[in-house]
């Protein structure tokens, strides 16, 4: 069927092909033909960042990005930023400076900081505040959450 | 032994799983053969349905039935924490923008999004009421049939309830009068998580799975409803995505219990945020006060009309309204007073609890009063609040609970932290305002601890734990009792075959309820122990003694492991203790109980405002909340700063708009914002005061929803402080305080 196209999309390292129907999200294929659940629906219009993922190390609104349009494109989700049983520096850090609350946003919230971090090893206060602006939290956590992102960062050399 | 987790800030249990991606919630769970539920909605507020078309719907690919109200037994079965008045779908007519007409159920999502789009409603619009005026006009169209309210006086008009407290005489004889109209929007809730539920009905009876924060209230409800008894319907909950009063009372989860009978699959329903804007928001209000003070700042007395709108349906809207209002003068000594609260119903979304369950509401017209009066008495704010300020033991309102904390300490440690009486910079002005919230009222929650072989602990506790932290807080306590680290307890709540009674998660009661309920278990472990001790040492119970996480036998001491083991035996086995805290219904009291605490908060802020744009930049932010004991002083911080926020966006940011029809216009997050981390004042500091006088394990109070009591006022009276302009109508978005600059100008 027309509607239908043949992806291969590249997730945390791994390969996997799809025929998938040319509208869907790419966050609809990673939560439900993956069972990658940590990018979260909330807004569906690319305005709360609960989706975020890093596509071809960007970070992307997964909502709004269609399947199709990440064939053959490298794509890492929260669950391919957590080094196996441990956590990362910045997983840590958010925990020892209390950024979590209810938790939904939270994932979205990591892979945002985290790109801003590989693009920007010692961003500023004001690039950190920059950074997070696109994830929405509700329980209103951002203080400690810009906190641990700012503990992680390196000194300016 | 460990020194104790309570009072330290150990990391939030489930922390882990939120960080990486694995904590489920609702929308993660897969079920074998589940069906996917799409709402009809019509783009109207009020319309009279002619007629529900599904016959093109219906053949749809993967739709495998449509429920219409004319599937539903007849007269439509109807639900409601307080008042039943809430239909499974729209009954004939819909009431608010957004109320569902019926339901498509399929196999993906996808396809009942398309059917439910093909389904072909008839309908004609029939006039409502978005607003308070118009539902009060003397020709108003009624909200609700007069039929569900079938003894009640007021059933022939929109007001569903009206309030009087009433103490001392008003009398303004030698007072200064001030005399306002505050109005408060229509805010939503904006819970991350989009509101969700999943059924499903086999032999083994109901499931129902939401994240709701009264999991047995949920349980009730459907046991009445489909006339199952209790044991036979489980409710698990996993944990919301943030919930904040919205996630309290069951919603559409009735709805899909009958399709889930009806198809025999598990059913979900997942809300879009759109949807869940229709389904919940924050009660709007105007309250009008007339205020008395003598010379010196002396409150002589306050006068109120406070009108709330509430929604098509009751939900805990009443609840609400009776409550914030009969704490309405807030944390002062107000020697008289009248207050004429209404509850008022109109054809908009069924608004409910939200964080601060009205008293923002209050807090934000009293406050502004205290505010007004001290400009008019060339006193300052926090001079006024001084001189009111109920101290403890001092009566709010007369002949209840008194003042049960050092609230001045609050006031003034945060006008400490503001830099109160130091001249601002220039084009800077500050603000500060206090607010009591009532604790839970009533209450029952039963906790089971189990000890087990190796000396690690399983508490059950019925809290839901919705970013709040309940279960860490849980852990500790039980730690503490015998002398482990939060890492050997868990904490198993959530469902409601497993997991004992809790009556709610609100009202900031449950480490102070569930909190002393798991005393209270580890207490009976406690006893067994002692026994255990006593037989094995040949000695009495009595001479046991257990502290501090050990066993103390005659000046021996022993760990609580050994004492298992040499107890207990070969054959193992665990100790099993169970609590139960009661605050049983008071029918005299005018809430049905006394407050059990109140939440004390004060907030300050320094702001300056751009003259060219009317935009507010918060220089500084601070709140300090009288917690009685901190038990987890991170846990107690993240609370208020998030409570914080939350508070600038109903005051700078936040409302819904009706159009004339009643129709929501700005849905979703495109066009309805709530803060971001491009919101935050430049500097945000949060504290506490600790005189361990609270109600709860170690002398602590209920604290989350403290730092979002009186956000509003504080803030305007640092916008009135550094430009001279007053705004009397949330939330102060650039717009309006811009235009208030120029009229100021022009006056």
């Amino acid at each position: 069927m027309s509607s239908r196209r043949l992806v291969t999309l590249s997730v945390n390292g791994r390969e996997h092909e799809f025929d998938v129907l040319v509208h869907r999200p790419l966050l609809e294929v990673l939560r439900e033909d993956l069972g990658l659940t940590g990018a979260k629906e909330c807004c569906a219009v690319g305005e709360c960042g609960a989706c975020t993922v890093l596509v071809d190390g960007l970070t992307v609104n997964s909502c709004l990005m269609l399947a199709v349009e990440a064939d053959n494109r490298q794509i890492t989700t929260i669950e391919g930023l957590t080094p196996g049983e441990s956590l990362s520096p910045l997983q840590d850090s958010f925990l020892a400076h209390g950024a979590v609350q209810c938790g939904f946003c939270i994932p979205g919230m990591i892979v945002s900081a985290q790109f801003l971090l590989d693009s920007n090893p010692s961003p500023t206060a004001s690039e950190i505040n920059e950074g997070l602006a696109g994830n929405l939290c509700r329980c209103g956590g951002y203080k400690r959450m810009l906190r641990a992102v700012e503990a992680i960062t390196e000194p300016e050399a | 032994m460990n020194a104790g987790s309570v009072g330290t800030g150990v990391p939030r249990v489930g922390g882990r799983e939120r960080v990486n991606g694995s904590q489920q919630f609702l929308a993660d769970i897969r079920l074998e053969d589940m069906l996917h539920v799409k709402l009809v909605t019509l783009d109207v507020a009020c319309a009279r349905i002619d007629s529900i078309d599904t016959s093109i719907a219906v053949h749809l690919p993967g739709v495998a039935c449509i429920v219409t109200p004319a599937d539903l037994p007849q007269p439509m079965p109807r639900f409601g924490p307080v008042y039943r008045d809430r239909p499974f779908l729209a009954d004939g007519a819909t009431t608010y923008h957004g109320e569902p007409v019926c339901a498509v159920v399929a196999e993906s999502r996808d396809m009942a999004e398309a059917a439910a789009e093909a389904v072909l409603v008839g309908y004609t619009e029939v006039p409502g009421v978005f607003t308070i005026d118009a539902a009060l006009a003397q020709d108003a169209p009624l909200v609700q049939s007069p039929s569900l309210r079938p003894d009640d006086p007021l059933a022939r008009s929109n007001v569903l309830r009206e309030r009087r407290y009433e103490w001392g005489a008003i009398d303004e004889t030698d007072t200064t009068v001030v005399d306002h109209v505050y109005s408060f929007p229509m805010v939503t809730h904006f819970a991350i998580e989009p509101h969700g539920a999943i059924a499903h009905a086999d032999d083994d009876g109901l499931t129902i799975w939401s994240p709701v924060q009264h999991p047995y209230l949920l349980q009730r409800t459907i046991s009445d409803l489909f006339e199952q008894p209790l044991a036979r319907v489980r409710v698990l909950a996993p944990d919301p995505g943030g919930a904040f009063g919205g996630k309290q009372n069951p919603k559409f989860e009735p709805l899909l219990t009958w399709i889930a009978l009806k198809t025999g699959r598990p059913c979900r329903l997942i809300l879009t945020l759109e949807e869940t804007f229709q389904a919940v928001r924050r009660t709007s209000c105007s309250i009008h006060v007339r205020s008395g003070f003598r010379a010196n700042g002396e409150l002589v007395f306050h006068d109120v009309e406070s009108d709330f709108l509430v929604g098509a349906y009751a939900d805990i809207a009443e609840r609400v309204v009776a409550k914030a209002n009969y704490l309405a003068c807030g944390p002062y000594r107000t020697p008289n007073a009248r207050i004429v609260a209404r509850a008022i119903f109109s054809n908009t979304t069924p608004s409910c609890a939200f964080r601060g369950f009205g008293t923002p509401q209050v807090a934000w017209a009293i406050e502004s009063q205290m505010d007004a009066a001290s400009r008019l008495l060339q006193l300052d704010g926090l001079e006024i609040r001084r001189a009111n300020l109920a101290r403890f033991g001092e009566d709010v309102v007369p002949g209840d609970v008194p003042a049960d904390g050092e609230w001045q300490q609050s006031l003034d440690r945060a006008a400490e932290m503001i830099g109160w009486g130091r001249p601002p910079l220039e084009g800077r002005g500050r603000g500060i305002a206090v607010a009591i919230k009532a604790g839970a009222t009533t209450g029952l929650s039963q906790a089971t601890v189990r000890l087990l072989f190796d000396g690690s602990v399983i508490v059950y506790a019925g809290t839901s734990d919705m970013g709040q932290g309940a279960r860490t807080i849980f852990a500790q306590i039980a730690a503490d009792e015998f002398g482990v680290t939060v890492n050997d307890v868990s904490v198993v709540s959530g469902d409601t075959a497993i997991v004992p009674f809790d009556l709610q998660t609100s009202a900031s009661r449950s480490t102070v309820f569930m909190g002393n309920a798991i005393l209270a278990a580890c207490e009976d472990v406690h006893r067994q122990l002692r026994s255990l001790a006593a037989e094995i040492t040949g000695l009495e119970a009595a001479d046991v003694e257990i502290k501090g996480g050990q066993v103390h036998v005659k000046g021996e001491q022993h760990s609580i492991a050994t004492v298992l083991e040499r107890g207990l035996g070969r054959l193992r086995g665990e100790l099993v203790g169970n609590g139960t805290v009661r605050r049983a219904d008071d029918p005299d009291h005018p809430l049905g109980g006394a407050p059990a605490f109140y939440e004390f908060n004060c907030t300050a802020f320094e702001v300056s405002v751009d003259g060219e744009t009317g935009e507010v930049l918060i220089h500084r932010h601070v709140t300090v909340g009288d917690v009685g004991r901190a038990l987890n002083p991170l846990q107690v911080t993240m609370q208020d700063e998030g409570a914080a926020i939350m508070g600038l966006g109903h005051s700078l940011m936040e409302q819904l708009l009706l159009d004339d029809r009643g129709r929501i216009r700005n849905l979703g997050a495109l066009d309805y914002r709530i803060p971001t981390t491009k919101d935050m004042p430049l500097e945000l500091e949060s504290e506490v005061i600790e005189n361990g006088d609270g109600p709860g394990p170690r002398g602590s109070k209920g604290v989350s929803e403290g730092a979002i009591l009186c956000t509003a006022p504080a803030l305007a009276a640092a916008v009135a402080d550094a430009t001279g302009v007053v705004i009397r109508d949330l939330p102060l978005t650039p717009e309006r305080v811009w235009s208030a600059l120029k009229a100021g100008v022009a006056r």
